[in-house]
């Protein structure tokens, strides 16, 4: 993630994952994509907060499920044959954490063009600016790199 | 091993002589007369010199040669053992620690410090004729002078394998002056059974000139365990140093009179020596029987070095990594073969069932290593606290043979000194104030280890003078932790000691009465799900017992249903299941069960978990135990055993208390492990552990 922002602040253009969460169009760094799996069957953690209600098995590792709809206040629709589950690591206080998170389709892998980037809009978006990296045009679409650190935590 | 650092390896093996060297010396404050500790002791050091000077370890080894210098006058009888020169031995010994793992931070003026004290406690115990001695002591010996030696040299079977080569150690030999060497050849097999990886010959060497035993003992440092070696001045014995044939070993009798020259290659040097011999019908039975009872009475003390490996621990940890994917593997076969008539399959199911279950012991077992090794470190302790703090006090040590997984032993370390440390400073009392209480005024502190149930409890006893309840009270309500006036149990207050920075010493003393440690034990048993008892009786001590589980691992689970979701219990925790009464069905209903009298409160995992759905008709209580304290949850159905492959719990999940893992099931869904102490830590029961008693008591 750290990599994708400065390549993005060196201008370089960057693989990114595609994925459609709610009417949002999301992009992470193509490098802290593990794997990108169907849905399988979850385990609720009573007592987590909402967008970490469940946990997953992912290849014998117990992983928390995130669903961060939640956080963007997004209405939670059921999963659909399009949903996918995108295994993503991240680097929480200096350790690597394995987290799944939840995606209503997931597109292609493709590279944006960073030149298209543009900061976060102060207004005109509900959601808080902390969990925008930025936001960049793809095509004729606004794509929001979130950071899912603070998203997360 | 052969990829290896060698300086990794001396390290490793430097660490156990070192440990081996502190426990003899400790056995030596006993028993001062006992030579075979002092032998001990001297063989440890005399190798640490020498392997040091090996790995380029120049100052361990000039430092450990001054040292075993003077412990040699001790090995002699010149001097007696002391408690001071034991003390001083104890310092030199932490000295070469220092100087292995961080030589540049180490000053030297501190070793010559030691060496002067361990030189004045020497030379003071020797006659007073003696003058003081020489940094080579070694010269008034008369071996020294002597024409020249009589070797005899009789290897262990398996040295080649290590990767001795007697040859070059004969070649060492030569250097210190003009050898004949006469090899033993009465063990040699026939051709057809020799092993040519396995060493038959030994050798009679007759060196002359003026090496001293100590040279001629030190080109065998390195093997010296694995092998007889005798040494014989040249004027003790018949003179006819040019007739080996006299050395006695029957079997040598005729075919190799000449000295056996340099020989390319070990193997090949055997079979060589080997053909020439094979006529001579060999009586090997007899001298090959001897020499297995002198190696083995040489060699007495290590039997079992051979039968045993260094293995890294990182590698134990990634085996039973490995097995718990398996084990989780195989609950899913076992799943879906239970699903399929395919009775090839559930006998395949079957069998790869139980294999894994003895793997996964076998792996588990690896792992456990007994807690004695442990409970030896801390004797050292003792002694210097007892000497600091002027506190005679006897060290006892119960229950060394019970195992724990490595990594609870490794973690237990520093809990165990802070608890000993409290109980040598605040828990006996100085002599004089139990003298007057009728006690002996020596203390005794008893460390002990043991199995019950799925645990294993370790317990710190002292027989001081017990915890002050209303001290430890006062203190508390003065730094705000309780309101004055609540009522609380004396368990309860003793809780307090636990908080961070709390301490009741009215002086602070260089090794306790900041209040730092406390809180470091209770963080690190509870890291351990383990949890700390206390019990105390004023005047007559405290017992501070540690309940920790076997390993951290596997365990054996309960497994449960809550509405559609599927729980694991630790058994270890579990009493007994029974079926919730009719009055406990309606939620508004009493919410404790009446357990042989006992009123037990419980749980209902159903409303704690916001489980959906219907509640079971037949609900059932599983009643658990934490500590003293029992109470009950009640779930929907009980499942049935499971062995629980614990994973822990992501950091994103840190804020969910209830729960201390996850494991994965037959299926290959995560269930949640429930942690009882933290439901009831969690204020989730009623009642607090005494609380509950008090109920029990009323009922």
């Amino acid at each position: 993630m750290t990599d994708f922002v400065e390549a993005i602040e060196q201008g370089h253009a960057l693989q990114v994952v595609m994925m459609r969460i709610g009417p949002e169009t999301f992009a992470l760094g193509a490098g802290m994509v593990r794997e990108i799996i169907d849905p399988i069957p979850t385990t609720r953690v009573a007592g987590a907060r909402p967008h970490l209600g469940h946990v997953v098995n992912v290849r014998g590792n117990v992983v928390p499920l995130a669903d961060i709809r939640e956080r963007f206040g997004m209405p939670l629709a059921a999963a659909t044959p399009d949903t996918r589950f995108v295994v993503i690591e991240l680097d929480l206080d200096g350790d690597p954490t394995l987290v799944a998170l939840v995606a209503d389709k997931v597109f292609e892998v493709t590279a944006v063009a960073l030149v298209s980037r543009q900061p976060a809009p102060k207004i005109g978006t509900a959601w808080r600016p902390e969990y925008i990296r930025s936001i960049v045009k793809s095509g004729d679409d606004f794509v929001i790199i979130p950071d899912m650190q603070a998203i997360l935590n | 091993m052969t990829d290896h650092d060698p300086r990794e390896v001396f390290l490793a093996e430097a660490n156990e002589l070192l440990d081996r060297l502190e426990t003899t010396l400790l056995d030596l404050g006993d028993r001062p007369d006992d030579s075979a500790l002092i032998d001990t002791a001297f063989r440890a050091l005399h190798t640490i010199k020498g392997s040091g000077a090996m790995f380029g370890f120049d100052r361990v080894a000039a430092f450990t040669h001054d040292f075993e210098t003077a412990f040699d006058l001790v090995r002699r009888g010149e001097v007696p053992t002391s408690a001071a020169l034991v003390n001083v031995s104890l310092s030199a010994k932490d000295y070469i620690r220092t100087l292995i793992e961080d030589p540049d931070a180490t000053a030297p003026v501190i070793g010559e410090a030691i060496l002067a004290e361990l030189e004045r406690l020497v030379s003071r115990a020797k006659a007073p004729p003696e003058p003081a001695y020489a940094p080579e002591p070694e010269a008034p010996d008369p071996e020294a002078t002597a024409a020249g030696w009589r070797i005899g040299i009789a290897f262990a079977p398996e040295v080649l394998r290590n990767g001795t080569n007697p040859l070059a150690l004969l070649d060492e030999l030569r250097d210190l002056g003009p050898c004949t060497v006469v090899p033993r050849l009465g063990n040699l097999p026939d051709l057809a059974a020799l092993d040519p990886e396995s060493l038959a010959l030994g050798w009679d060497v007759t060196l002359r000139g003026s090496a001293t035993r100590e040279a001629i003992e030190d080109v065998f440092l390195f093997v010296r365990d694995d092998m007889v070696l005798t040494l014989t001045p040249l004027d003790d014995i018949a003179p006819a140093p040019d007739a080996p044939v006299a050395v006695p070993v029957p079997a040598v009798a005729a075919p190799v009179a000449e000295p056996v020259a340099p020989v390319p290659a070990q193997v090949s040097a055997q079979v060589s020596a080997q053909v020439p011999a094979k006529p001579s019908a060999n009586p090997p039975a007899k001298p090959a029987a001897s020499e297995a009872e002198r190696r083995g009475s040489a060699r007495g003390t290590e039997p079992r070095a051979a039968s045993t490996m260094r293995v890294e621990a990182e590698r134990l940890d990634e085996l039973l990594d490995r097995v718990g994917e398996l084990v989780i593997a195989q609950a899913r076969l076992s799943q879906l073969a239970g699903h399929h008539a395919d009775a090839g399959l559930q006998t395949i199911a079957e069998e790869i069932e139980r294999l894994s279950a003895q793997l996964r012991d076998t792996t588990m077992s690896i792992r456990m290593v007994p807690i004695g090794a442990l409970f030896s470190r801390f004797r050292r302790l003792v002694h210097d606290l007892s000497g600091d703090l002027g506190k005679p006090v006897t060290f006892v040590t119960e229950g060394e043979e019970t195992e724990l997984d490595k990594t609870v032993i490794e973690r237990l370390a520093d809990p165990l000194v802070h608890l000993i440390r409290n109980a040598i400073d605040h828990g006996i009392e100085d002599p004089a104030r139990r003298g007057t209480s009728g006690k002996d005024a020596t203390g005794r502190i008893l460390l002990a280890a043991e199995h019950v149930g799925g645990q294993v409890h370790v317990t710190v006893r002292d027989d001081g003078a017990g915890l002050d309840v209303a001290r430890i009270r006062a203190k508390a309500e003065e730094r705000g932790l309780v309101a004055p006036g609540t009522p609380l149990t004396d368990q309860q207050v003793y809780q307090f000691l636990f908080a961070p920075g709390f301490s009741t010493a009215q002086q602070i003393s260089a090794l306790s009465g900041r209040g730092v440690g406390m809180d470091v034990v209770k963080k690190t048993i509870e890291a351990l799900r383990g949890s700390i008892d206390i019990t105390t009786e004023p005047g007559a001590g405290t017992a501070i017992v540690l309940r920790l589980p076997l390993t951290l691992a596997i365990i054996e689970g309960l497994l449960i249903r809550v509405g559609d979701g599927r729980y694991v219990l630790p058994l270890a925790a579990v009493e007994e299941c029974v079926e919730l009464p009719e009055s406990g069905r309606s939620e508004r209903g009493r919410d404790f069960l009446n357990i042989r009298g006992d009123l037990v409160p419980f749980l209902r995992l159903r409303s704690l978990f916001e489980a959906a759905g219907e509640p079971d008709p037949y609900q059932k209580v599983i009643i658990v135990s934490v500590g003293e304290a029992w109470f009950g949850l009640v779930a929907d159905q009980i499942l049935g055993n499971h062995q629980t492959v614990i994973k822990s719990l992501s950091k994103l999940h840190a804020d969910v208390t209830t729960f201390s893992g996850a494991t994965i099931l037959g299926d290959g869904t995560a269930a949640l492990i429930i942690d009882p102490a933290q439901l009831m830590a969690g204020g989730q029961i009623g009642a607090a552990p005494d609380g509950l008693r008090d109920y029990r008591e009323v009922a």
